[in-house]
């Protein structure tokens, strides 16, 4: 049998956003989000780490091929938020795109479009202070 | 149960082959890492346990033995060192990013237990900031 291991691989992604409720009073809004609700946005360089687990292929040596996962993460994630506003796109149209709805977006992006392996964690680090984790 | 971290790092060379398929089949998978000539990283290793702190110590394990245990059982034969030729864990296994950690783990599983207190919880190692495997043992 062969042993089980994580493989993980840390991207970098840079985008827009504006955290804002349609759900409050602009006044209520801005006492929610403070700096973050500025109307023209703001943006960050966000690193998303992404946990691949599963078998280590006997012939490979490996989890999941680098290559084969970057062009899925590339295609799925990075092409989809890099240098974009999130607010503009649609996964965003009904939820704030606050980093813990981010993670969770790119873990639904991602859950099921790996190469071999299974998702087992997705991190979002917002900036070098703060950052978020999804498990599914 | 506290998990508690040492970190270390070592340099060392490698290369992705496997024997039994051709040259250009290697080439096709494992692309630039196939150059037979080797290449290089400066890899960092991190080592976790997890125990309940000593009563009268406070430690879950003296980090100053966590330090010398790496340095002993890992460092001293890998750091500097070309994994597929002066390694004899990766002699017929690919010395990928995944095998390193589960290598690691190996070498460190019985100096941890003998030593009492903790257990090998994770070898986690970076072969870049990007790229890491991690190795939690047979779960």
């Amino acid at each position: 049998m062969s042993a089980k291991a994580l493989f993980g691989r840390r991207y970098m992604l840079s985008a827009s956003h504006r955290l804002h409720s349609d759900a409050l009073s602009a006044e209520a809004n801005r006492a929610m989000y403070g700096k973050c609700n500025n109307p023209h946005g703001h943006g960050h360089n966000y690193v998303v780490e992404v946990l691949v687990g599963g078998a280590v292929d006997p012939e490979t040596g490996m989890v999941v091929d680098m290559a084969a996962l970057d062009a899925v993460v590339g295609a799925g994630v990075i092409d989809r938020f890099d240098h974009n506003n999130l607010n503009l796109d649609p996964l965003f149209a009904n939820r704030v795109p606050t980093t813990e709805n981010l993670c969770r977006v790119v873990f639904d992006l991602l859950r099921d479009a790996l190469p071999t392996g299974r998702l087992e964690c997705v991190r979002v680090e917002e900036t070098e202070n703060n950052f978020f984790e999804c498990y599914g | 149960m506290i998990f508690l971290t040492r970190r270390a790092t070592f340099s060392a060379s490698h290369y992705y082959w496997n024997d039994a398929w051709t040259p250009e089949k290697n080439e096709q998978v494992f692309g630039r890492c196939s150059n037979r000539n080797g290449h290089g990283h400066n890899y960092t290793l991190e080592v976790t346990v997890a125990g309940v702190p000593d009563p009268v110590t406070g430690f879950v394990v003296d980090l100053k033995w966590l330090r010398d245990a790496i340095e002993r059982e890992v460092l001293s034969a890998w750091d500097h060192r070309h994994l597929n030729i002066e390694v004899p864990e990766f002699a017929q296994t690919v010395p990928t990013t995944e095998n390193i950690a589960i290598a690691a783990w190996k070498r460190l599983e019985h100096a941890v237990a003998a030593a009492g207190g903790a257990k090998l919880s994770r070898v986690r190692i970076y072969e870049t900031p990007e790229i890491f495997a991690e190795y939690r043992g047979e779960i």
